[in-house]
Parts: structure tokens; C-alpha cells; sequence
């Protein structure tokens, strides 16, 4: 019967959104999409196990998924047809002729900008990504019922104010796809490092799962460069994953990891895209530059070989694109192996950020590298009070008491 | 077709500009133009609101309006809009014309 555990998780992965974007455009509910296709896949596990794996399995759950839908259907349309009404997705009108696939539309409504970031990350990885309400709340530190909560007011704001079930027409794509790419990028920062003291440092869980939808999304939208870059981004950094956290449970840094242990297929993958989006030649965004970037730092065997002038400029074109004092305390690190840390210190000092951990374990190592010990110590201090992950309060803690006495 | 109430919301006293005005009424145009109007009105100051409680059967009255805010809704229209998408850059233009920040909000549907 292994076989059919196997099957039903490898289904399971390919099919669970296809099966609820289906269901949600022909019945018109996300609710009932979501509840019959858990229930059709939970079917699958009996009638699998008896009869064997169909030979089209996809096709097997969504006509199961949407029998119990019209069921249900009929059933409370007896009892309350108005009721019934208003609970139906606002109807989608005929394909705007950008793409046209059920996944897409369930991507763009989940990451609607009208939703709250925290709703818009949940729905996507229930209702796209099929994880299911406790996983979900177990990821992100909340209580299950509070979780749930989150997820049905988002399915009835949905419902309420009539977000469509569509592809955005041609002209609002570029700025809704930005907002899909960024729940992406949310649920894989967050797998790559905790916000939470209280969870683990990594949870590749989260990364891969982020991962999976990136990959959906670009082959969705093959002409869209911005996802392959994001992509690509996640890729690279996935790659080094496992070098990330030492045996004890410090954060490891760029420069002291093993490159070993990296993993070459992620980073080959990852080169690729990269070298695809600078081979069509368009102007990059802030994915496809912070991907080339990444590929720089994963090109070098050492980390004495990174090019960081290489890297300096690709953050000047960042600053163009995004010119957000955290891409520009990012471009200092830098400008602080290229021109040294007296340079780089003198823009970091400028930037708005004394809330941010990173800015003040960023001045600290520039301090220390000046010989100016006592003021790396005090903003050893500041960025450790501040950091949220205990991986990295660890790392910053050995780095502070390596200063030695004053 | 649904119905969303757009709801502008104020924080000063004294009523629009001259110039808002003008937009507004631009912008009104426009929505009766694209068969999206259904209505829209300005409203006096808050305090020149009256809170009736009459769930008894005798009407007891309070002077002034029923939760004292910073922000109140200064005026609003009622706009019908096939799905949200349509209404959003509706509720976007109305902030701009008005010159305030304004709040969406779907009607029950029938």
C-alpha cells in the first residue's frame, strides 16, 4: 500500500491546486472548492487503496471534488437559494486573453492587494498549495483556530466585496504579478530565516514549498522575467541551506560557510535562469538583479574569490530600481571589500534603520575591522537585542565576545 | 452588479474646496457616464448629528454623533461595480478627486 501512500503524495502535489482552481471556477466558490477537494483526496486514500491508482488520477479527484460540490450544492439550494447566491464568487467574465488557467486565477485572487499580506500568504499556501490549516499555523507560531479565522475572513472578504476570479487584464498584470512574487518571496524568507525566536532557524518546509510555487508561477507566466529571476533567487540561496546553521544552531555567514556543502544541482539550476534573463536582454528587476547577485557570491569556490566589484555595481543598479536603505546597507557590505570599511561605514552611518538588527551587525563588523572595539561592542548590543532569530543572536553573541576585553 | 458604499473620510471641518469640488463633480460625470452612479452626498459636521434610540418605543435622543473620532465620513457615494476590480480604481479616483482617503465597502447582496 506504500504505493498508494506515494501516489497520493506526489498527486497531491501536482494536482491539489489544479483540482480547487477547477472546482472554484464552475461552482463559483472557494469555500466549497476548498472543503469538496480535501474531501475528494481524503476518498482517494479508501478507494485507492481497494481499486488501485486510476490511471488518470487528476481527472479522478477534480470529477469526485466537484459530484460532492454539486451535491452539497443542490442540497442547501433547496433550503436557502438566496443565501446560496451570495455566497457565489463574483462570475468571471470571459478570458481577458492574457492566460487562461484556472491555477493562475486562484494565484491572482489568493494575493489579492485588497487582502491583508498576512491573509494573502495563508490563503495561498492553503488553497494553492494545498498545506493544510495546522501546517500553516505551525509555520507561522499561530494558533490553529486563529489561523483558521484568518483563512475564512479572507474566503468571506472575497466573497463579500466580489474579488473576481480572473486573470488581471493586460495593463494591471505587471504590478499584480509583483504582488504574487511577493507572497512568494514572504513564505520563502520566512522558511529561510525565522522572524521568531521561538522557531526553528530554518524550515526548509516552508523554502521548498515556496519554491514549488515559484516554479508554478513562472511556468504559468513563461514571459514574465521577473519570476524566473525570483526563482533563480530562491535557488541560489536554497543552495546554501545547508551550510547555513552550524552543528550547535549558530547562523553561519556568507564568508564562513562550508561551500561544500552547498548543493551544486540548486546553484547549476540557478545559473542557468540567471544566465537566461541576461540573455533576453531586457531591463532586470529587483529578483533578477538580487539573483545575479547571488550567482556571483555562488560562482566563487572561496569566498576570498568573490568579485565584488562585480557585485558593487550589480547593487548600484539595484539602488536605481529599489533604492530602499536596506538595498543600499546591503550595497555598503560591498563597498566595505572594495574600498574598505571606513568607506562603507560612512554610508551606512546615514541610513534610516536604527530599528533594524542588520544594520546595527553591519556597523558592528565594520567597527570591528576599524579597530574601533568598544563601539562594535555597543552595536553588537543593539543588533542582538534586536535580531528575532536565535540562530543569529548566537552568531552575533560569539562574534561580540571575540572582541576580547576592553 | 453589486453595490459598494465609498465612504470619505475627514478629519477637518469645513467642507471641500473649490477645486475639489470641481473634481468631484468631474468625477461624478464620469461615473453617471459609465452607469456605475447610484448616489452620493455630502454631510453636514458631525455635530450637528442627532442619535436616536427608540428600540424601547419611546425615542430618546443624544446630541452629537454616536462615538466621538478624530476621523469622521464626511460624504459618500454609492456606486455599482460588476466585481471588485471595477470598483477599486472607482474608490482610487474618488480619494484623488476628494482629496481624502475613503473607505470600500461592499453591500450585503440581495
Amino acid at each position: 500500500m506504500t504505493d498508494v501512500g506515494e501516489a497520493l503524495t506526489r498527486v497531491h502535489r501536482e494536482e491539489w491546486a489544479r483540482v480547487v482552481a477547477t472546482l472554484a471556477r464552475r461552482i463559483g466558490d472557494l469555500d466549497v472548492a476548498e472543503e469538496m477537494t480535501a474531501e475528494a483526496f481524503a476518498a482517494a486514500v479508501e478507494r485507492w487503496s481497494a481499486d488501485g491508482v486510476p490511471p488518470n488520477p487528476g481527472a479522478w479527484l477534480t470529477t469526485t471534488a466537484y459530484r460532492r460540490a454539486v451535491d452539497r450544492i443542490r442540497r442547501e439550494s433547496r433550503r436557502e437559494d438566496k443565501h446560496r447566491e451570495a455566497l457565489m464568487l463574483a462570475a468571471a467574465p470571459e478570458p481577458l486573453g492574457v492566460i487562461d488557467d484556472d491555477r493562475l486565477r486562484l494565484i491572482f485572487t489568493c494575493c489579492h492587494p485588497a487582502l491583508a499580506v498576512e491573509a494573502r500568504v495563508a490563503l495561498t499556501l492553503r488553497l494553492v498549495g494545498g498545506l493544510t490549516v495546522p501546517e500553516i499555523a505551525r509555520a507561522y507560531l499561530v494558533q490553529e483556530s486563529a489561523m483558521g479565522r484568518r483563512i475564512t475572513r479572507a474566503k468571506s472578504k472575497i466573497r463579500a466585496a466580489g474579488i473576481p476570479y480572473r486573470v488581471p487584464s493586460r495593463e494591471d498584470l505587471p504590478a499584480r504579478v509583483g504582488g504574487v512574487l511577493a507572497v512568494l518571496y514572504l513564505i520563502f524568507n520566512e522558511g529561510y530565516l525565522a522572524s521568531d525566536p521561538g522557531k526553528d532557524a530554518v524550515r526548509a518546509d516552508l523554502t521548498a514549498e515556496a519554491i514549488r510555487l515559484t516554479r508554478l508561477v513562472r511556468m504559468l507566466l513563461p514571459d514574465d522575467h521577473e519570476a524566473v529571476g525570483l526563482l533563480a533567487l530562491m535557488l541560489l540561496t536554497e543552495a546554501r541551506r545547508p551550510a547555513r546553521v552550524s552543528a550547535t544552531g549558530e547562523l553561519v555567514v556568507l564568508a564562513e560557510q562550508d561551500r561544500s556543502a552547498w548543493d551544486r544541482e540548486l546553484i547549476a539550476e540557478g545559473h542557468a535562469l540567471v544566465r537566461a534573463c541576461i540573455a533576453a536582454g531586457r531591463p532586470p528587476g529587483r529578483y533578477q538583479i538580487l539573483a545575479a547577485i547571488n550567482a556571483v557570491h555562488t560562482d566563487a569556490r572561496d569566498a576570498r574569490d568573490t568579485d565584488w566589484a562585480q557585485i558593487a555595481a550589480l547593487y548600484d543598479h539595484l539602488v536605481r530600481v529599489d533604492p530602499s536603505p536596506i538595498v543600499r546597507l546591503n550595497r555598503a557590505v560591498a563597498v566595505a571589500e572594495l574600498d574598505g570599511p571606513q568607506v562603507a561605514l560612512a554610508e551606512v552611518d546615514v541610513l534610516p534603520l536604527d530599528g533594524y538588527h542588520a544594520y546595527h551587525a553591519t556597523r558592528a563588523e565594520l567597527l570591528r575591522r576599524m579597530g574601533r572595539g568598544g563601539e562594535a561592542r555597543a552595536a553588537y548590543d543593539r543588533a542582538i537585542e534586536l535580531a528575532g532569530n536565535s540562530a543569529e543572536t548566537a552568531y552575533l553573541r560569539r562574534r561580540r565576545d571575540q572582541l576580547g576585553g576592553r | 452588479m453589486a453595490q459598494y458604499l465609498i465612504s470619505v473620510l475627514d478629519d477637518t471641518t469645513g467642507s471641500a474646496t473649490e477645486a475639489e469640488m470641481a473634481a468631484i463633480g468631474e468625477f461624478n460625470e464620469r461615473l453617471r457616464a459609465d452607469g456605475h452612479w447610484v448616489f452620493a452626498g455630502g454631510l453636514a459636521a458631525p455635530e450637528t448629528a442627532t442619535v436616536v434610540d427608540a428600540r424601547d418605543g419611546n425615542p430618546v435622543l443624544t446630541d452629537g454623533p454616536y462615538v466621538e473620532t478624530k476621523e469622521y465620513v464626511g460624504g459618500f457615494w454609492i456606486i455599482e461595480a460588476p466585481d471588485f476590480d471595477v470598483a477599486l480604481p472607482l474608490a482610487a479616483l474618488a480619494s484623488q478627486r476628494c482629496n481624502r482617503r475613503v473607505e470600500l465597502r461592499p453591500f450585503l447582496s440581495a
